[in-house]
C-alpha cells in the first residue's frame, strides 16, 4: 500500500519543527526607511510571487484572481507569470472552492484563497471554520490544513451593511486557526510570506482602504514572525494598542495629541492569534494607562480580549480602568458622514485619549 | 484548468467504455469477508452503544455494505476516499483495522483519531481515507479538492498518477448548496471525483421523495452538469462491481468526474436514538430478504467458491476479529488530560490562546 505524503512535505505534528522560514528579531529586520515605494496591493503579491517561484505547491485561487487581474488588482500579472493552473478564477461559489482548497491543503498542497472581501466568507462559514481549524485536531494529528485565507476586511467606501464587515472578533474566537491583520505595505509583506509557509491555517485580513497606500519595501527577502507587536510610535502617556487599518488613525491621533504636549504609545498587534501581549505588558507597564483601538464591534470583540488579558496580567500597574474604542455599535451606514462617524476615527481617538487624561 | 475544456460539454455517460473487469475468486471472497466483517463490527458497536461503552452520536451502516466494499473494490489502494458520518464500513472496506476503528468509538488512544474524533470522523492516512465528516455535505467539496490536488500533483509538480476520488455522500446531501457547487467546479474544472449517492431512501426520518425534488430522475441533476452518471442496484455487489468498474475506469482515464446513484437500504434507525416511526417494519424485513451478504454468499456458493463450512468458518474468523478489536478498545488507555492541548495547531507557538499551551501530538502507533 501506498503511504502518504501524496506530496512530499509532510508535516505531521509529531514532527517538532515544521519547515519555517528563518526569523530574525525585529531590529535585524531590512530598514523600513529607503525609496523602493510601493502600494499595499504590491506587496501583497510580491510575498505571494515570490514564495510560488519558491515552491509549486503554492497556488492562488479566487474570484476574478486570474484574467481580470483581480477584482482590486492585488494578483496583477501573476496569471502571465504562472499560467492558469496556479492562477484560478473560480466561480462565485465561497462554499465550494474554500472547502475544496481545505482538502487540497490536507494533501500537502498550501493554497491561497483570495476572498473578494471577508464579508462574502459567511457562504463559506462552514468550511472555513468547521473544517479548515480542526482538521488536525480531529484526525487525531494526521492531517493538517496549511492554507491562507485572505482578502478585504472592514468598511471600503460606502459599501454600507452587506460589505463592510470585520470578522476578526467572530473569526478569532476559533481554536486551531492563526489571524494577521498588517497596516502597512512592509508588515502586509513580511507576514504574508510567513502565513504561506505557516503548517496552520491562517486567516490573513487586508483593507480595501490601505490598498493604495505606500511605502518603502526593501528588495531583499524578509519574513516577519507572528506573535509579535511593533511599536510604531513611543510615548509616555496611554498606549494605544491596535492592529490592520486603526493603527493608521492612531498614528494620525498621535500626531494631533503630540501638538498638545501629549505623547501617547501606538503600538501595533499585527497578529490576533497569536497575540503578543508581553509587548502590550512591557508598555502598559511604562504608561499605566490603556486604549484598545479596535475596528470591530465592541460586544466580544478583540479589545475586549486584550482588554482582558490586561487585567488578567498586569492589573496593578494601571493607573485607571483600561478603556476601549470600536466601531460604533450599529450595522455599518452607507452615507459618508455617518460612516466616517462610525469609524474609530482620528478624531474619537483623540477625544478619547483626551477623556483619560482628564 | 480554467479554459474551457472540450470534455465538459459532453453530457452523461461515455461511449467507449473499456471491457468490464472480471473480479477474481480471491476478490469476490475478499468481498463477502469485508462485507462480513462491517456487517459484525457493526452488530457489536449497537451492543457497546447499548452498554454506553460508545457515546455521542452513532450511524450504523449495517444493509450498505455493499456500497463502501463495491465501490472501494474499483479504486487503488492511493486514491482519495472521502465520506460523512455513516463511515464505519468505509474505514473498514478500505482497510482500517477493526480495532482501531472501535477504540476510536471508545474514546481510547488507540482510535484512528486518537479518541478526539469518535464515530463520525474517521481518518485513516494510511489508507488515505480523508474522514468522516459531520455535517451533511461537508465532504462533498472536499471530495472535488481531492480530485484537484491529485490533478495538480500530476500537472504541475509533475509527479504522481492518474487517480479518482471518491465522495460519499446520503441522499440528504443532495438538498444542500455545497453539494451543487461541488458537482459544477468538477464539472468545470474536469476533476477526477466519483461521487456516490447512498441513496438508502431516507434522510433520517424523511423519505427522499419528501425531501428531495424529481427524486425518480437522480442522474438528470448530474447531467445539468454535464457529469456522467450511473444508477446501480445496490444489493447485488457483483452486478455492481461489473457496473462500476469500467465506470470508475473511464473517469480515471479521461479525468472527469462521476455520479453513482447506489442504491441501497439501512436496517438499522438513521442513528442508535431512532424510534422509526416514518417507515414500516415490513418494508425493512422486505430488504433484509434481498441482503446483500446473504446475496453474495450464496452466489459464491453457486459458483462453488465457498461451501457451507468455508462460510461458517469465515464468520467465525470475523467474530473473533471483532471480539478481539472490542476486547482491544475496552483495555486500551484513555487519554491523558493533557491530550487536550495536543494536535491544535502543527506549529503551536506561544500566545495562541489565553489559557492554553498547545502542544505536538504523538503518533498514533496504530495508523
Ligand atoms: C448541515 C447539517 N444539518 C443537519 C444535520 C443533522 N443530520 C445528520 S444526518 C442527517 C440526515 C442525513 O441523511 P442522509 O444524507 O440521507 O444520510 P444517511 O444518514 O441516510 O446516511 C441530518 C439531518 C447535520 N449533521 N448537518
Ligand atoms: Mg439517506
Amino acid at each position: 500500500m501506498t503511504t502518504m505524503p501524496m506530496i512530499e512535505t509532510d508535516i505531521h505534528p509529531a514532527v517538532d519543527n515544521p519547515a519555517l522560514p528563518v526569523f530574525l528579531s525585529e531590529d535585524q529586520l531590512p530598514s523600513r526607511e529607503g525609496d523602493r515605494i510601493v502600494q499595499f496591493r504590491e506587496a501583497l503579491r510580491e510575498a505571494m510571487s515570490e514564495e510560488m517561484r519558491k515552491d509549486k505547491r503554492v497556488f492562488l485561487l479566487g474570484e476574478e484572481v486570474a484574467q481580470y487581474n483581480g477584482a482590486y488588482k492585488i494578483s496583477q500579472g501573476m496569471l502571465d507569470e504562472f499560467g492558469p493552473k496556479r492562477i484560478i478564477d473560480t466561480p462565485i461559489s465561497e462554499n465550494g472552492f474554500a472547502g475544496m482548497a481545505i482538502a487540497a491543503a490536507m494533501t500537502g498542497l498550501r493554497p491561497i484563497v483570495e476572498f473578494m472581501s471577508w464579508s462574502f466568507s459567511f457562504v463559506a462559514a462552514d468550511p472555513i471554520l468547521n473544517n479548515a481549524p480542526k482538521m488536525l485536531y480531529m484526525s487525531g494529528g494526521q492531517f493538517g490544513c496549511p492554507i491562507v485565507f485572505r482578502g478585504n476586511d472592514g468598511a471600503g467606501g460606502q459599501l454600507a451593511s452587506t460589505h463592510s464587515w470585520c470578522v476578526e472578533a467572530l473569526y478569532a474566537n476559533v481554536p486551531g486557526l492563526k489571524m494577521a491583520i498588517p497596516s502597512n505595505p512592509y508588515d502586509a509583506k513580511g507576514l504574508l510570506k510567513t502565513a504561506i509557509n505557516d503548517p496552520d491555517p491562517v486567516f490573513f485580513m487586508e483593507s480595501e482602504r490601505m490598498l493604495g497606500d505606500k511605502a518603502h519595501v526593501p528588495e531583499e527577502e524578509y519574513y516577519i514572525p507572528f506573535g509579535r507587536a511593533r511599536l510604531a510610535r513611543e510615548g509616555d502617556a496611554v498606549t494605544l494598542v491596535s492592529f490592520g487599518r486603526p493603527v493608521n488613525f492612531c498614528l494620525e491621533a498621535a500626531e494631533t495629541l503630540a501638538a498638545e504636549g501629549i505623547e501617547v504609545d501606538v503600538l501595533d498587534m499585527r497578529t490576533i492569534r497569536p497575540l503578543d501581549i508581553e509587548s502590550i505588558i512591557e508598555r502598559v507597564k511604562v504608561t499605566n494607562k490603556v486604549l484598545v483601538v479596535d475596528q470591530s464591534w465592541p460586544f466580544a470583540s478583540i479589545a475586549s480580549e486584550v482588554i482582558t488579558q490586561i487585567c488578567e496580567r498586569c492589573f496593578d500597574w494601571l493607573d485607571m480602568a483600561p478603556a476601549r474604542l470600536n466601531t460604533e455599535d450599529v450595522p455599518t451606514p452607507y452615507a459618508k458622514g455617518l460612516e466616517y462617524d462610525y469609524l474609530p476615527n482620528p478624531e474619537r481617538i483623540v477625544d478619547a485619549v483626551r477623556d483619560m487624561l482628564n | 484548468m480554467t479554459q474551457a475544456p472540450a470534455t465538459s460539454t459532453n453530457p452523461a455517460k461515455a461511449d467507449s467504455q473499456p471491457a468490464p473487469t472480471k473480479p477474481s475468486k480471491e476478490m469476490m471472497l475478499k468481498w463477502l469477508y469485508d462485507m462480513q466483517l462491517i456487517r459484525e463490527f457493526e452488530n457489536r458497536t449497537q451492543q457497546a452503544y447499548q452498554q454506553a461503552k460508545i457515546g455521542g452520536f452513532c450511524h450504523i451502516y449495517s444493509g450498505q455494505e455493499a456500497c463502501a466494499v463495491g465501490t472501494i473494490a474499483c479504486t487503488n489502494d492511493d486514491d482519495p476516499v472521502v465520506t460523512a458520518y455513516r463511515d464505519h464500513g468505509h474505514a473498514l472496506a478500505r482497510g482500517m483495522s477493526a480495532e482501531a476503528c472501535m477504540a476510536e468509538m471508545f474514546g481510547k488512544v488507540t482510535g484512528c483519531a486518537k479518541g478526539k474524533g469518535g464515530s463520525m470522523h474517521m481518518f485513516d492516512k494510511p489508507n488515505w481515507l480523508f474522514g468522516g465528516h459531520g455535517i451533511v455535505s461537508a465532504q462533498t467539496p472536499m471530495g472535488a479538492g481531492f480530485a484537484f490536488a491529485s490533478k495538480y500533483e500530476l500537472e504541475v509538480l509533475g509527479t504522481g498518477k492518474k487517480k479518482i476520488a471518491l465522495c460519499y455522500l446520503g441522499d440528504g446531501a443532495l438538498d444542500q448548496g455545497a453539494f451543487h457547487e461541488a458537482q459544477n467546479l468538477a464539472s468545470l474544472w474536469d476533476l477526477p471525483v466519483i461521487y456516490i449517492l447512498e441513496n438508502n431512501g431516507y434522510s433520517m426520518g424523511t423519505a427522499i421523495n419528501r425531501h428531495t425534488a424529481n427524486s425518480e430522475n437522480l442522474e438528470d441533476r448530474a447531467k445539468g452538469y454535464g457529469i456522467k452518471s450511473i444508477t446501480i442496484d445496490g444489493l447485488d455487489i457483483l452486478h455492481a462491481y461489473s457496473e462500476l468498474k469500467p465506470f470508475f475506469d473511464d473517469c480515471r482515464d479521461k479525468q472527469r468526474p462521476g455520479f453513482v446513484n447506489f442504491k441501497t437500504y439501512r436496517y438499522q434507525g438513521h442513528s442508535m436514538s431512532d424510534p422509526q416511526k416514518y417507515r414500516t417494519k415490513d418494508e425493512v424485513d422486505q430488504f433484509k430478504d434481498q441482503d446483500s451478504i446473504a446475496k453474495l454468499c450464496s452466489d459464491l456458493m453457486g459458483m462453488g467458491h465457498i461451501d457451507e463450512a468455508g462460510w461458517k468458518s469465515m464468520q467465525k474468523e470475523i467474530r473473533n476479529t471483532v471480539l478481539d478489536a472490542v476486547e482491544a478498545a475496552e483495555n486500551a488507555a484513555v487519554p491523558e488530560p493533557g491530550e487536550l492541548y495536543t494536535d491544535v495547531y502543527a506549529n503551536p507557538e506561544k500566545n495562541l490562546s489565553p489559557t492554553a499551551t498547545y502542544t505536538h501530538g504523538t503518533k498514533n502507533p496504530l495508523m
